[in-house]
């Protein structure tokens, strides 16, 4: 998929160098191969290409990477603003 | 039961075997499926299944009760022995249960022991797909079960490798792909669910433009509703199948890109330089923000959109989308007064 690329510098990704144990879940479970082995760690090579899918920090066993994720689904964020500022109290979950 | 073959008997029970061959009820279902009908509830019983003749040192692969996933997983394992774990995700993908929670640590570790799976298999290890990661903890499942998960590939099809190779998959198979058809197969339900606002819209819309000349002319309010058709169609048709060509990383620029064709080719089929200020404005603004809005949409649909992205594109995009519908709505008005006046 190496032509869709998206947005440059908006993703929370987050890696914590010092509490790595560089097991390399994270190279395993990114879609996207965000990360990359370096010495007995992991590193962050290609943060744009991070679709903020939460897989890393989900499955890092100690705690190293952080992520705020979410699925990037504008319809089921227009249902969330909405029924934040009590407009619209829909039951729908954005169709995703 | 979908492929149902016969039963298996195993320490924990009788289990279901199921074929690998996909039936003509079965493709008809997913195409009903892909329109939104009764997609919810296309679905298949959560619990352990038998491809083959499994026996206990055979692998166990996990997938969601979504009968397309279902349908994909058995048939890519043709001619192979190994164990399916169905988890409930309520007849939801992997990806979307993943990021849902339903594909998830603790439905997985439950999975596990309703099954009885320790006693049905002599391994400790699972293959889950890589989308499903952003649900499930392997280390936790490790912790409460014992069972070492490993993630495999993306695609369904690239199981059969990936278990010949060893159980390794390589950057590439775990990169979901977004191809032409796979974006052409989402479309049906996006249109589907874009019906309700479209035709509310339109009614508004037709009248309007019928009775904006002070005289009610049906087919002003006709090339209105066509002009908005094809609009939306620049959002939900256009900008997925042309994804890759059209210019700009963000979304709501390709579909504002895709509508602004869609505002050229009505200018020149129907004589656009005979068209009053109001109809042009209406054109080459109104047009591209309805199809910037559906593009933007379709961001929910894609393998590599980030949230914070989505946001700032939002943040940025929908008060421009609402000054540009404003500015057609405004002129309209104002020249309406002015024709209802003289
Ligand atoms: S999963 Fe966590 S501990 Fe393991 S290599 Fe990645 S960052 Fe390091
Ligand atoms: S959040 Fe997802 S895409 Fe981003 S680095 Fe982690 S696994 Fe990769």
């Amino acid at each position: 998929m190496k032509h869709f690329t998206y947005l440059k510098n908006v993703s929370t990704l987050n890696l914590d160098q010092g509490a790595c144990i560089g097991c390399g879940r994270c190279i395993e479970v990114c879609p996207h191969s965000v990360f990359r082995p370096s010495g007995k760690k992991v590193a962050v090579q290609s943060r744009d290409l991070c679709m903020e899918c939460g897989a890393c920090a989900r499955n890092c066993p100690s705690a190293a990477v952080r992520v705020s994720a979410g699925v990037g689904c504008a319809s089921g964020l227009i249902t969330e603003w909405l029924s934040e500022i009590r407009f619209f109290r829909g039951t729908r979950s954005g169709g995703c | 039961m979908p492929g149902f073959t016969g039963w298996l008997d195993t320490p924990a029970g009788r289990v279901a075997r199921i074929g690998s061959t996909l039936r003509l009820r079965d493709h008809f279902g997913a195409w009903k499926a892909r329109w939104g009908i009764g997609r919810m509830s296309y679905l298949v019983p959560p619990g352990l299944y038998a491809i083959g003749e499994p026996r206990p040192e055979d692998p166990v692969v996990v997938t969601a009760n979504y009968k397309m996933s279902f349908d994909i997983v058995r048939q890519a394992l043709a001619g192979r022995r190994l164990w399916l774990l169905v988890l409930e995700t309520h007849g939801i993908n992997v990806w979307c249960a993943a990021g849902k929670g339903t594909f998830g640590t603790d439905e997985l570790v439950g999975r596990i022991q309703a099954t009885r799976l320790p006693e049905v298999v002599n391994h400790r290890r699972l293959i889950l797909p890589v989308l499903g990661a952003p649900g499930v903890a392997a280390h936790l499942v490790k912790a409460q079960t014992g069972f070492t998960v490993r993630y495999a590939t993306a695609r369904a099809a690239d199981l059969p490798t990936y278990l010949d190779a060893g159980m390794v998959a390589s950057a590439q198979m775990r990169e979901p792909t977004f191809t032409f058809r796979e974006r052409l197969v989402l479309i049906p339900v996006e249109l589907v669910g874009a019906i309700p606002l479209v035709l509310a819209i339109s009614v508004v819309l037709f009248l309007a433009a019928a009775f904006g000349t002070g005289v009610f002319t049906p087919s002003a309010g006709w090339t209105a509703v066509t002009a908005f058709f094809g609009a939306v169609a620049a959002g939900v048709v256009a900008t997925p199948l042309l994804l890759p060509w059209l210019p700009s990383r963000s979304f709501a620029v390709k579909g504002a890109f895709a509508g602004l064709i869609w505002s050229f080719l009505l200018y020149l089929l129907l004589d656009g330089a005979s068209w009053d200020s109001t109809t042009t404005l209406a054109a080459f603004f109104c047009i591209p923000a309805v199809s910037a809005f559906y593009a933007l949409n379709f961001t929910g649909c894609t393998p590599f959109t980030s949230i914070s992205g989505v946001k700032k594109e939002m943040r940025i995009s929908i008060p421009a989308m609402a000054a540009a519908v404003a500015v057609g709505a405004l002129s309209w008005l104002t020249d309406t007064v002015i024709k209802l006046l003289s």
